[in-house]
């Protein structure tokens, strides 16, 4: 690579259209719980993508923002991804996902107080130990606030990663999203984000809620095409970061190659808008 | 504290008679129950997701409202205890057999099962098959002793219903691979051999003998199995289990280790 593109998360219902033909996009993201099994055509797949693809392994199961320990065994499953994959990029939630053993399939909310900072920056350090890099970390799209947080959420990243050294993944629709759920102004979320760490972007399609009383929320649902206010927030966070290599996240009613292939194909043309100064990698 | 917090959080989600845990901004118009409730949706409705992926035919026979409601019910009561949910149907079958409401579908426990045995097939470890042509110039008393070892996606399942059949009528243009044995539809042998995933409809006696070889019984004793009227004779049994690619070596257990066998 040798400038920031487009990439878009591989499906298994686009395998055959991505191993047999000449895919226009520049690299690949998976989920590495979907390929933590002993075999069989994903991790075959899997394997042959790489050959011809940068790839970014974006984990849903670490429980970064539980207060329990970390699962370890879960750790070692992604370090032997990780070591047999050789993923340009390795991120993570603001989130979790496990309490106690249950594991919730979903990036659940955590206040910022600086207990939950110690916390989460013993997770992120632990796990860049473990697995021997540097990983990013995502900031969540989410539904409720919780009173005793004591850090914005901006400030809270600045600090894991200059505490960490980690990096940040910076996901535009879930500043769109949050910021809408909780009224705030999602430009300025987006001016006072650490943009110095950041190495990824994500956009993804987001679905409305709407109370009866017509209160609105909006869900994180990667089930469409992305908003207009995310590609123009997009913009905004170009301008203030530079280019950076950018997924279309589309997990549920996922469309065909093509369409999906258009979504990568607008990032792209907005990418080359900004100039890419000593860009030489996809991270 | 986080950890209590978190704890109140964790419990309030999978059950909607429990207070949601204090402490929740339900600021910008909306409550923070009802915020919370997008929390308790998202983890109902993605579980119940991961469920339909793995259990497609399942869901069509029973309809999405009840397989929904269904698989609530098993979310609620056994929620995943890891995070690669590829193995998380294993317990759904045996739930299914024991939900009252299903009892109307006598068939759906067993078809949940033959789904259940197509995933695991399709994430199991790879290995390549060997072709029966490896066994020539064998004798009939080193042919006795063999152990055969099977693919490791090799999966067996024995239904008093005709779940084969049930499950094929869901499979639209993409029927089953026939067999030229005799078929009763109420067993199955599943197998990945390459990229995808086979079902395949056997007869009883069929089934006791590749059930016994996955045991690790001699192939003399495992061919006694089909030593039955209704069963094929033990060369196509076994012409047939190779051409499948259900094979990936053997070991001999009755001559010494140093004569080692080209497999």
């Amino acid at each position: 690579m040798t400038r920031a593109r487009a990439g878009v998360g591989l499906k298994p219902r686009h395998y055959q259209d991505v191993l047999e033909g000449v895919p226009e996009t520049g690299w690949f993201e998976v989920h590495p719980e979907n390929y933590m099994g002993d075999g069989g055509p994903p991790l075959a797949a899997l394997a042959r993508v790489r050959e011809r693809f940068p790839l970014s392994l974006h984990g849903v199961g670490l429980s970064i923002g539980g207060a329990g320990d970390l699962d370890h065994d879960h750790l070692d499953r992604l370090k032997a991804l990780v070591e047999r994959f050789q993923p340009e990029l390795v991120s993570e939630h603001l989130a979790w996902s496990t309490h106690q053993g249950r594991f919730f399939n979903d990036l659940l909310a955590l206040p910022y107080t600086d207990e939950t900072l110690d916390q989460v920056g013993r997770h992120v350090d632990q796990v860049q130990t473990h697995l021997g890099r540097r990983i990013l970390i995502e900031n969540p799209a989410t539904y409720l606030r919780f009173e005793e947080s004591s850090w914005t959420e901006t400030d809270f990243i600045a600090e894991l990663a200059r505490r960490t050294g980690c990096g940040v993944l910076l996901d535009v629709n879930n500043v769109f999203v949050s910021c809408t759920n909780h009224g705030d102004d999602p430009h300025d979320y987006l001016s006072r984000f650490p943009m110095a760490p950041v190495g990824e972007i994500h956009l993804a399609g987001h679905a409305e809620d709407r109370a009866d009383d017509g209160a609105l929320l909006l869900i994180d649902a990667h089930d469409r095409a992305v908003a207009d206010p995310v590609w123009a927030l997009y913009r905004q966070a170009l301008r203030l970061g530079g280019p950076k290599p950018t997924l279309i996240e589309w997990d549920n009613d996922i469309p065909d190659w093509t369409t999906l292939q258009a979504e990568a194909a607008r990032a792209d043309a907005i990418l080359a808008e900004f100039p890419q100064p000593g860009a030489r990698h996809v991270a | 504290m986080w950890p209590e917090t978190q704890s109140a959080f964790a419990a309030a989600l999978l059950d909607p008679g429990k207070e949601i845990p204090s402490g929740i901004a339900g600021d910008f118009g909306r409550a923070a129950k009802d915020r919370f409730a997008v929390y308790r949706n998202n983890v109902i409705k993605g579980l119940c997701e991961a469920l339909r992926e793995g259990f497609p035919v399942v869901a069509a026979l029973v309809g999405d409202e009840f397989f929904d409601a269904m698989a609530s019910a098993f979310v609620r009561a056994m929620p995943p205890a890891s995070p690669v949910l590829l193995h998380y149907g294993r317990g759904f079958p045996d739930f299914i057999a024991a939900f009252e409401p299903a009892a109307a579908v006598p068939y759906l426990a067993d078809v949940a099962r033959l789904e259940q045995a197509r995933t695991e097939a399709y994430h199991a470890a790879d290995a390549d098959p060997v072709g029966i042509d490896t066994l020539q110039g064998l004798s009939d008393e080193r042919l006795a002793g063999l152990r055969l070892e099977l693919h490791p996606s090799l999966r067996l399942l024995a239904s008093e219903l005709p779940v084969v059949s049930i499950w094929q009528a869901h499979q639209g243009s993409d029927p089953v691979a026939g067999s030229g044995l005799p078929q009763t539809g109420d067993c199955a042998l599943v197998l990945r051999p390459g990229w995808s995933v086979e079902v395949r409809a056997v007869a009883a006696p069929v089934h006791s003998f590749v059930k016994a070889l996955g045991t690790g019984a001699p192939l003399a004793d495992a061919l006694e199995r089909l030593d039955r009227a209704d069963a094929p004779d033990p060369s196509s049994a076994l012409v047939e289990l190779f051409g499948l690619g259900a094979v990936t070596g053997f070991t001999d257990t009755r001559i010494e280790p140093k004569e080692e066998l080209p497999c």
